[in-house]
This record gives structure tokens, sequence and C-alpha cells, in this order.
């Protein structure tokens, strides 16, 4: 199967593709191919078109209201926006396959995984079920999940989001497709999962010499992945070429923006505090240099600190029985003590299962302790009382991941920003509390004029800087970040982090910042907690942790991280195995790790001697 | 399961204490069933009615003809009738299957119906197909059931005289009940075929089973149906619920020898040992249909039978 790559006819190659829907162009003018055996890449922000450009491929963008106003699409000298949808059925799933971003939700709930691969396989191929069922199985060894016979006959909701991906990548190539259309394959992924997942899929791409066109945001998975780069802003193309040619000498004033923007893992490498690094912001065609570079000095540990976390417990009850005794529980936090000093930013990091944001909620009262304890301005919550724990919510706020989710989709922005100066009647009269709203939007990057508009109104990263309005609105001295900047563009990504950093060194406020991305904790925090499995493997200065790394856990995770470098050597050697499951028995509690100091502030797990079983290694089942 | 059925036999217990405990409360509020029978029998001396009293068992306190009725339902020996002493069971073993088979064939009318109309709805929202559709339902929702049943009888029996216009005898018979009651249901269920549809539609997965190159027809009654399965039979087990109680009216209408004529004419007379046979057996199919609503989940949804 294996054949060379790049001969000279193109295998799909798009001519002047302008999508419309409604009176919305979303694609204008696109044009570019895709050869046998090389991957493209499609990059672009959200709303660049890149999705509907490869739902049109599919024509499945018919569905959903597309009109395609001009171009063409020949795949194997077929124009696909002439063929009819009769036509496009015998292509898809044989001649083109798709992977889609989401895989919790892209397997279908109530058929077995072996049903879903048996279906395309007895639709395209000539086959009897016996035939098809020993495919599907070989399919799932291809994409390298183990007990592929059980698997067979088990259900999506019983397999991890890693896993599902493979079954979809398994899925996808069960008729050997021409074309694989991979539409932000790993985004949703945790970064060692992500890891496999890219792993996989370029080695079965040069296997089968598929043509592959790989839609993504992300710049590191674009550097990792791509023979061939397209640049996408706005419907359009801006710029494209090799690979290596765009990141070494981008031409398009956009590109350079966006990857000026990306966050490295590394690029601050020999600093000993974080760095507010100024912007490259596009308007119109021309590239502004803004803000001013800054070192973050602002932690203040010759304070005593503003949160204390002693011994930290908490579990949640999973399975009972019939008494409603729990049977199963999932151990999400074990053991875990740090403080954080007024200025300071201290980060969680950890992949899903991790305990991370269950510690957020924890010290927000949100979720209580099975034990431990926590110190708010050295009061423990024990010793408080209501009153005292009522103000405690004040200085505490939280931002969450989704800004869309967490804002009141009925109510203007200006009472949601108003609403916990109110809660704590923090400021008397209402054109007194207007006043603030306003001063606090401005602060964040809006104006006063958007206090009158609903949240709909917003776009993602202005969402997300009223969530930041109404977190500085009870003047606060703790800001909980809970992935905060996970779901924003990496442009508007690194207008946020800015953000946060003025505000930090105007205020001296503490962050907790919660987040799964290595190389914006990189660019952001002062210390660092990797946690896995509910308990912190290592903690440290950004430094210690990032630049001598000492636990096996961290390791794996830096080396995860997709390096925004084309000509990087890759070294995913260390990755392998899922993530477990934290959930056991009730008595079958995991073994509870201590920490040895090896520099000063610096900690770092040792195996347990309690219990020897190694929580490492590989997971899969 | 075994752990679950119990409860739920537990919880039919319950509920049949509570139903009947109310009813047969509130029915001997309302009259004495001594009187009634001697109403238009001539004249009446105290000693008549306490010796009917005596023979009825009404002279007992509430508390003891209550206990009375319990041991009657656990020895399956529900006592006669007021009204002409027959078996109450005799009564309830007629009445019962004439109403189940009317439900049954309207609800069956209403699944036919609705969920190829709730697709086709949802599939094209917003388009002519759509808005026809929901006008329809509108329209079916608009219509007092009583007075389209009476519109079927004007037009089918007494002008064109194709169908029976009541009682049931034959096939002929169940035609014009059960599309009464079929429409009506119709109207409602559509319009929940349809959001539940459109909901299931924006699932990832469906966009995965067109990628996979599968006929509309595929995506839509085998991906999508199944999987807004769970709504659909939650609102169809209640609504056959309801269907039992308020089939009452449809059955008057059609002079239907349903459950509902028997508890209507029972009601009447007061006569309690009917009524609350009646009322026991309908709860008892409730609970009953309760518990099949949930085992057919775990049968659609793996993600329920694998907990």
């Amino acid at each position: 199967m294996n054949i060379s790559a790049g001969t000279n006819a193109p295998l799909l190659s798009i001519k002047d593709l302008s999508v419309r829907f409604g009176p919305d162009r979303v694609v204008e003018d696109l044009s570019f191919s895709v050869k046998a055996g090389r991957t493209l890449a499609v990059v672009g922000e959200s709303g660049s078109g890149k999705s509907v450009t490869s739902l049109s491929v599919m024509r499945l963008a018919d569905m959903m209201g597309a009109h395609f106003e001009t171009g063409s699409i020949l795949f194997n000298d077929t124009d696909l926006l002439k063929a009819s949808q009769k036509q496009m059925r015998l292509i898809r799933g044989k001649e083109i396959a798709m992977i889609f971003q989401e895989p919790m939700t892209s397997l279908n709930p109530v058929f077995t995984i072996g049903d879903q691969i048996c279906e395309v396989l007895l639709l395209h191929e000539n086959i009897s079920k016996a035939a098809a069922t020993a495919e599907a199985r070989h399919l799932l060894d291809m994409v390298r999940l183990p007990d592929s016979e059980q698997l067979l006959k088990r259900y999506p909701h019983q397999l991890s989001g890693g896993m599902r991906q493979r079954v979809m990548i398994a899925m996808a190539l069960a008729c050997r497709p021409k074309l694989l259309i991979a539409d932000e394959p790993t985004t949703a992924l945790d970064v060692t999962i992500q890891a496999q997942i890219l792993n996989i899929m370029r080695d079965l791409q040069r296997d089968f010499g598929m043509g592959m066109i790989f839609i993504t945001h992300d710049m590191g998975v674009v550097a990792e992945m791509a023979d061939d780069v397209v640049v996408m802003w706005k419907g359009r193309k801006v710029e494209e070429g090799p690979v290596r040619e765009i990141f070494a000498n981008p031409q398009h004033p956009y590109t350079r923006a966006l990857l000026s923007a990306v966050p490295r893992l590394g690029s601050l490498t020999g600093e000993d505090f974080p760095k507010r690094m100024p912007l490259t912001v596009l308007d119109g065609d021309t590239q502004t240099i803004v803000g001013e570079e800054r070192v973050q000095d602002t932690a203040r540990y010759d304070l005593p600190p503003v949160v204390s976390v002693k011994d930290l417990f908490v579990r949640f009850d999973i399975r009972k029985n019939i008494l409603g005794k729990a049977t199963h529980r999932c151990s999400a936090v074990s053991k875990v003590s740090f403080d954080i000093h007024p200025g300071e930013t201290l980060a969680l990091v950890g992949e899903s299962g991790s305990g991370k944001s269950t510690i957020g909620r924890t010290i927000q009262q949100l979720q209580t302790s099975l034990s431990g304890e926590i110190s708010f301005n050295g009061k423990s919550y024990l010793n408080m009382s209501a009153a005292e724990r009522f103000r405690m919510r004040q200085e505490v706020q939280y931002i969450f991941q989704d800004p869309f989710a967490s804002l009141d989709p009925r109510k203007k922005v200006g009472f949601s920003v108003a609403e916990p100066i109110n809660t704590h009647q923090l400021i008397d009269g209402s054109k007194a509390v207007r006043r603030r709203v306003h001063e606090l939007l401005e602060r964040v990057g809006l104006t006063s004029a958007h206090a009158d508009r609903y949240p709909h109104e917003f776009s993602g990263g202005q969402r997300q800087r009223v969530c930041i309005a109404r977190a500085l609105a009870s003047n606060p001295k703790l800001i909980i970040a809970d992935e905060a900047l996970s779901a924003l563009d990496v442009s508007i990504q690194a207008q946020i982090i800015n953000l946060f950093m003025d505000l930090q060194a105007e205020r001296g406020l503490a962050y907790l910042f919660i987040s799964h991305d290595m190389a914006v904790v990189e660019k952001m925090s002062h210390r660092v907690a990797v946690l896995y499995l509910g308990q912190i493997m290592e903690m440290g200065s950004r430094r210690q942790v990032f630049e001598t790394p000492k636990h096996d856990y961290t390791r794996r995770l830096l080396s995860a991280v997709p390096v925004a470098d084309p000509t990087a050597e890759r070294n995913t050697d260390l990755i392998e195995g899922d993530i477990p499951n934290p959930v056991h028995r009730v008595g079958d509690e995991p073994a509870i790790l201590s920490h040895d100091e090896p520099n000063p502030g610096h900690f770092v797990a040792t195996a347990s001697a309690r219990k020897s079983a190694p929580i490492f290694g590989k997971h899969d089942a | 399961m075994a752990g679950f059925l119990i409860k739920r036999l537990l919880q039919a217990i319950f509920v049949v204490i509570a139903i009947t405990l109310v009813v047969s409360f509130a029915i001997r509020l309302t009259g004495d069933p001594a009187v009634t029978m001697f109403q238009g029998g001539g004249a009446m001396t105290e000693a008549d009615l306490a010796r009917i009293r005596a023979a009825l068992g009404t002279d007992q306190p509430f508390i003891v003809q209550y206990l009375h009725f319990l041991k009657g339902l656990v020895t399956l020996d529900l006592g006669r009738s007021f009204t002409g002493g027959t078996s109450v069971s005799l009564l309830i073993g007629e009445a019962l299957p004439a109403t189940l088979l009317l439900a049954f064939i309207s609800m069956a009318v209403s699944v036919v119906l609705s969920i190829p109309l709730g697709i086709k709805a949802a599939t094209s929202k917003g388009k002519g197909a759509d808005q026809i559709i929901r006008i329809f339902s509108l329209v079916g929702l608009s219509f007092p059931n009583f007075w389209l049943a009476t519109m079927l009888v004007l037009l089918f029996s007494i002008t064109l005289g194709w169908l029976p216009p009541s009682g049931m005898s034959g096939a002929a018979s169940y035609v014009m009940p059960a599309i009464t009651m079929g429409i009506i249901l119709t109207a409602t269920n559509v319009r929940l075929v349809r959001t539940s549809m459109l909901e299931t539609l924006q699932s990832q997965y469906i966009m995965v089973a067109r990628a996979k190159g599968l006929s509309e027809t595929k995506v839509l009654y085998k991906h999508a149906l199944r999987n807004c399965a769970i709504p659909l039979i939650t609102y169809f087990g209640l609504q056959f619920g309801g269907l039992l109680g308020g089939i009452v009216v449809i059955e008057r209408v059609f002079n239907w020898p349903g459950l509902g004529t028997l508890a209507f004419d029972a009601v009447g007379a007061r006569d309690y040992p009917v009524l609350q046979a009646v009322i026991t057996v309908l709860s008892l199919l409730i609970v009953g249909i309760n518990l099949l609503v949930d085992i057919a989940y775990g049968l659609v949804d793996p993600r329920i039978r694998t907990e």
C-alpha cells in the first residue's frame, strides 16, 4: 500500500470557491489543491471559513443551507459541486472520509463500536457481515487499540475521548479513502493523547498514501503534521506554501501576527519571571506592535499567603449499593497543599481527571472537601463565621472556560458586571454602580456602551473580557481562572494574557491559573504545580518545573506539547497509554505519594512505600 | 435489576393504597347508595334503608369497609356490584379488554402518524411542509375530542352510513373512536417528535453518519430516531396512562363498553365495589406502563442499560 508521495496531478483541487450562508459569504474565491500522499494544513481562527470549506468538499454544507456561488471542487476529474447528493453518497466514506473535532459526540451513543465501523464497510464494500467484522477488528488494531475483539461489542460511552477518536479514525479509514479530511481532530483531547493520535494519523497516512486536509487553529500541530499550509482569514486564503517557508518566512501580515501570538514552549527559558510581551496587532493590512515589554516581578513572597491549602482531600461517590452506601469513589483530590501569595500566579496543570478544577471549586466553596484545611488571609474556612465566608466569596472570584455559558443570556452585560457589587453592597446608589461598571468595562478593553448589550452580541474574546470585568467588580484578592483562555483564538488569548498580567501588576492580584496548556502556563505563571490523578507530581517555580523537570509525568507532558517549529525534532517516544480513570472501589484507594525537595521550593512526588503499584505507563484497556 | 423491581413493586403498592383510599373516601361523601337504589321505587322506611345498608355492608365504619376491600384485592375477590349483583371481576374482565384495545389502537395510530410527520417537519424546518404540519397540529390541538367525535359520527354514520355510530361490534366499529383519539394525540406528538428530532439532528454523530455516505432515510430513521426515543417513550408512556383515564369521554360518545363507561355508571349509582375496582385496575395499569417505560429506556439506550 505504500505509494510514494507526491505524484504530480492533484487529488483534489478547489478553484475560486465561494460559499454563502443566507446573506453572508463565509468563503470567498478560495483555491488550493492537495496531492496524494501529502498533508495540507488549513489554518485559521474561528470564523475563517476553514470548517465550511471542508464540509463543502464533502457537500455536507448543503444540509446546513450553504449556497455555492462560484468555483469548482475537482476530485478525480469530477466536479463535486456539480455532483448530486446521490453521487456524493458513493464518494463520502469511500473516496473521501472525514474526522470531526468532538470525539465525545462523534459516535452514535446507541450503537456498538463494531456496528458503527461495519456499517460503513457494508455500505461501500461488497462483503459479508462476518468479513466486515473481521475487517473492523483489523482496523481497531491498526489504530493501536488493545482488545479489539471486546471493543467491537462496547458502546461509545464506555470509551475515553482518546479511544473514541481512534475509533473515528478507524471508521474513516475503513474503505481506504484517497482523501482524508480531519477537522480539528485533536483539539478536544489532552496533550499526551493528542500526541498519540497525531502519531497514528501520520503513520497511517504514509502507509496508505492518502492525501490529507488537516484543519486546525493550532500552529504547533501544523508544524508537526503538515507538508503544505494554507492560511485563511475572514473567508479568504491569505497565504499558501510549504510548511517550512510559512514558519520561516511568513509573507502576509496576518500570518506574521498569528505566528507571533502563538505561545511557544521554552520561550522563557533562562528567565526567572514571566514577561508581559508586546503584541503584533493587525489593523486592516498594516501590523503594529502595541504594549510594552515588562518583567512580571509582582509576587510578594514577603507577605503572608492569600490562600493556603493544606492536605486537601476531595472524594466523589460514584456508585452506591442498594442501601445507599458508596461502593465506588472518585479520588478527585488527594493530599494537595500549596500557598498563593499576593501578586503571584500559581498554575495548576494537568490532564482531564487530574482534579485541577475540583481544587479551584473547593477554594471557592462550590465544592465541599473530605478533609484538609483551606485558609484565606490566614484564617481557616472551618473557623469562619457565615459573614466571613460571605465576605470571602467577594474576595475570591472565578472565571470559567466558557464565557458564553457563564453569562446570563437574558441580562445585559452591565447587569452581570454589577451583580457582585450589588450582592456585596460595595457601592451605594445606582448611578455610582453604573459608573463603576463603565470603569470596569473600560479597564478590560471594552467601552461603557457595551454595558447595554446582551452576551450574544459579543465575540468570544469580548465575552471573556466581560467575565473578567465581573470578577474584578468585587475587588477580589484572588482570581481563579479555570481554563479561562482555552476556548479563545491565539491572538485573543495573547491579549487576555496581557490583560491578566496588567491587572496583576496594577492591583497585586493573585491568580490560581488552571490550565492544560503548558505553553500558556509558561507565559503566565510564577509557580507551577503539576497534577496527575488528584495528586501533585511536581511543584516549583516556573523555571524549575519547565527547565529542570524532575518527575517523569512532567517530562511526558512537556514532550507531548506540539512545537510550533517544523524543523524541530520530535520526541514523542515517552508518550504511551491512556489517562487512567480516577474512579476506584471503596477500600482500594490509590496510594498517597510523599514529596522530596531536591532544590529549595521544588517538590517532586516519590513512589509511595505503602503500595508499589506503578501509576504511570500503559493503562489502555 | 432485582432491586429495581422490588422498589417498583413497593411503589405500586403504595400508589394503589393511596389512590383507592382517596377515591373510596371521597365517593362515600357524595351520597348513600341505598337511597340511590330506592329512587323512584316508591315509599321506603328507615328500616328498609338500614336493611339494604347492612346487605351492602355500608353500615360498617369506613375503615372496616376499606380493609374489607383490601382483603378482597389480595384474595382477588372484588365482591359484587351494588346494582345488579354481577361479580365485579366479571365486569372488569369484560370492560378492560375493550378499553385497552381502543387505547392501543389509538396510540398506534398516533405513533404511526406522528413519527414520520414529525421527522418531515424537522427536516423541512421553516419550509412549506413544516408550516402545513404545524398548522394541522394546532388545529388538531384546538378540537375538543367530543366535538370531533360527534362530527365524525354525523359524517360517516348518519350522512354516509359507512360506519356504525356506536357500540363495539366488529372491526368497523373501532375506526371512528380510534381515529378520533389518534388524531388528537397525533397533534401533540407531532410537535414533540419535531422538537426532539431537531435537537438530535444537531448532533455531531448525525454529521458523521452522513459523512459515511448513508442515505438520508438511514440517517434519520436509524441514527437519529433511536436517539430521540428517550423523550418520546417518556411522553408516550405518560400519554397512554392519561389516555386510559381520559378515554371516558370518547367511550360515552361512542357508547363503548369499556372501563370509562363502567366507571361513569358506577359513580352515578354510588356503586363502591365497581368504582374501587376500576380505579385500582387503572392505577395498576399506569404503574405497569411506567415500569415498561423504564425497561424500554434500557433497551434503546445502552448508557442506561450498562449503568
